[in-house]
């Protein structure tokens, strides 16, 4: 076009403004604008909610202190506390260690170290990754089914060793495909070096791939147990809401796995259906005692997710340089 | 060791197994009790005013299914355009050293608590943006239901269309650049097409896990276990999962009604079924652009 120009008009100037001429890309700048945008509003909506949530928590903490902490469930807002829901979280995060760790690991290491490429491991490839996408809630009819009434001879019924294990089942296809990614990963060199000295299969994944692979696994872990803590619909249809998690003195380790439960969500849930009536001594209410639980919630669950993200990228930058 | 390991593995097998068993059975028991009490036709009610009333026998399925699509719609509506807009910065505009910053930011908020969205939905997005922006009569609704299941989808949303927007090998970019296309054109025309294939993947994982998502629709929904038939966002509605939680949590006071608390199976393999669809397609979206590039 500047070429037409050139010919039609004589005027040199004309000619050096069309060819050097800094035209501003006002569309592009329109449309990174609109990108920013998108993605600072979704970090703004996400700022709003922790403001909301810790501005309104702030007087919970300043009248009731720690007492908060260490009360139990109770009908006053004045006297509700939350150390039955932070109990209940725990024991079912100690489940999550203890039954979908070791079977998760184990099983992202089959799959990537020692299954053979055939129509089984194809299987259960694509089995894991469609458990993945299955709804909680569907967890929670098989926790209500298997683990609360066909195995309540060993759960006692609507238990933490019921709900325990159902967000072990829950979080397993996380620990898995975590597993199974840092397992990949892993340099051929490294394993080809340890069969080249003599060392069996089992101990070139011990003392070589899973050493290496190690810091992956962990943040896959790590991601598991805040997914665990976090998780409410499993265990509202495993029946936590009924049960205000029993402390009778004296009473045994495995009484109290058999016995009722709740778990931090669900205390929230609960808290959110009740009559918001200001206590007479505090002047709290229950959405303010709830704005208060879900800060417990939240430094649990984001310290868990922030702390496995930072981990695994330390590695990934250390990998790479 | 390879038969322990070999074992874990299998597990997942079996939870496939016992899932779909329990689910197939206990919602069989369903049908052939409501097919003896009231027929089939029971599931969708022709009522003066059709609805969601297990207690009374009614088990319009139309009612909660409606529920869910409004819910994953708005959903999708809100994530859609946040999540991609969000991995579209990301992967093309953001320096290095911003997506450092940010990536593990989104990545963390994506750890929220469904349950803590349901609260913020109460407590914020129904009475300060959702009532007085569409006046709607009372701060629970289906909208304000969506409105939060695609805050909560977004983080998921831009995660995974950063991951396939990344995957766009560098020398498309470079070619169009070098044509002397501007940089926005160079997103549309060339990177957002190549990529087209993993948002798509993107776009279905976020509506199976909005689809799926409970703990909000239980708070914010606004209907306690029984609702009237309603294709109006503003309207306090229910959802599949929603009515499957309120089934479970009244199951200690139906035990007369047997039937009304078997409808919790029913539903339950309803809302794996379409879950498991919508993941199936998306995994199969997913392979092919991996064999793309």
């Amino acid at each position: 076009m500047s070429l037409t120009v050139a010919i039609t008009d004589s005027s040199t100037a004309t000619v050096r403004a069309a060819l050097t001429g800094t035209k501003r890309d006002v569309r592009g700048y329109i449309f990174a604008g609109a990108l920013l945008f998108c993605l600072l509003a979704s970090l703004f909506v996400l700022t709003v909610l922790m403001w909301d949530v810790v501005a309104s928590a702030i007087p919970v903490f300043d009248k009731r202190s720690t007492g908060f902490l260490t009360s139990e469930l109770a009908s006053s807002p004045d006297k509700a506390g939350v150390s039955q829901g932070i109990w209940g979280s725990l024991m079912i995060a100690g489940f999550v260690v203890v039954l979908a760790f070791p079977t998760g690991i184990f099983a992202g290491v089959y799959l990537e170290e020692y299954a053979k490429s055939n129509r089984l491991t194809r299987l259960i490839e694509l089995n894991i990754r469609n458990l993945a996408g299955v709804p909680s809630v569907v967890y929670g009819i098989l926790g209500l089914v298997v683990f609360v009434k066909g195995l309540s001879w060993l759960t006692g019924g609507r238990s933490v060793i019921a709900a325990g294990i159902t967000l072990a089942i829950l979080v397993l296809p996380i620990i898995i495909i975590t597993t199974a990614e840092s397992v990949r990963a892993v340099p051929s060199g490294l394993r080809e070096a340890g069969f080249g000295v003599g060392a069996t299969q089992w101990e070139v994944t011990r003392d070589h791939v899973l050493p290496y692979a190690a810091p992956g696994i962990l943040t896959g872990t790590m991601l598991a147990v805040a997914r665990a803590l976090g998780e409410a619909a499993p265990l509202l249809l495993i029946g936590a809401i009924t049960g205000r998690l029993a402390s009778l003195p004296g009473q045994g380790l495995v009484d109290r796995l058999q016995g009722k439960f709740t778990a931090m969500p669900i205390v929230i849930y609960g808290w959110a259906n009740e009559v918001n009536k200001p206590g007479k001594i505090t002047g709290l209410t229950f959405e303010d005692l709830n704005a208060a639980a879900i800060v417990v919630l939240l430094a649990m669950v984001l310290l868990l997710n922030g702390a496995a993200i930072l981990l695994r990228n330390r590695f990934e930058k250390r990998r790479q340089s | 060791m390879r038969g322990l390991l070999f074992v874990a593995a299998a597990i997942s097998i079996v939870i496939s197994v016992l899932i779909v068993w329990t689910l197939f059975t206990e919602a069989w028991t369903f049908l052939s009790g409501l097919i003896d009490e009231a027929g089939i036709g029971a599931l969708i009610d022709d009522g003066k005013v059709p609805g969601w009333y297990p207690r009374n026998g009614r088990f319009d399925i139309p009612t909660i299914v409606y529920g869910t699509l409004i819910v994953s719609m708005v959903a999708i509506v809100v994530a859609a355009p946040l999540g991609l807009g969000a991995a579209v910065f990301l992967s093309e505009y953001a320096s290095a050293r911003v997506r450092r910053v940010l990536k593990p930011i989104l990545e963390v908020l994506a750890g929220i608590p469904s349950i803590v969205f349901g609260f913020f939905a109460l407590r914020v997005l129904g009475p300060d943006l959702i009532e007085p922006l569409f006046d709607t009569t009372q701060n629970t609704s289906l909208l304000v239901t969506g409105v939060a299941v695609g805050i909560l989808v977004t983080p998921l949303m831009a995660s995974i269309s950063e991951d396939a927007l990344r995957s766009v090998p560098s020398s498309l970019r470079e070619a169009s650049t070098g044509l002397g296309a501007r940089r926005s054109t160079t997103v549309i025309k060339v990177v957002l097409p190549a990529a087209i294939s993993g948002i798509a993947a993107a776009l279905l994982i976020s509506v199976s896990r909005a689809v799926g998502e409970t703990m909000i629709a239980a708070l914010a929904a606004g209907r306690l276990g029984q609702s009237p038939r309603t294709i109006d966002p503003r309207d306090p509605g229910l959802t599949m999962t929603s009515a499957m939680a309120q089934l479970a949590v009244g199951s200690d006071q139906v035990v007369g009604s047997t039937l009304a608390f078997q409808s919790l199976f029913f539903v339950g393999a309803l809302l794996f079924l379409m879950t498991l669809a919508l993941n199936v397609v998306a995994g199969r979206v997913v392979r092919k652009i991996r064999n793309a590039y």
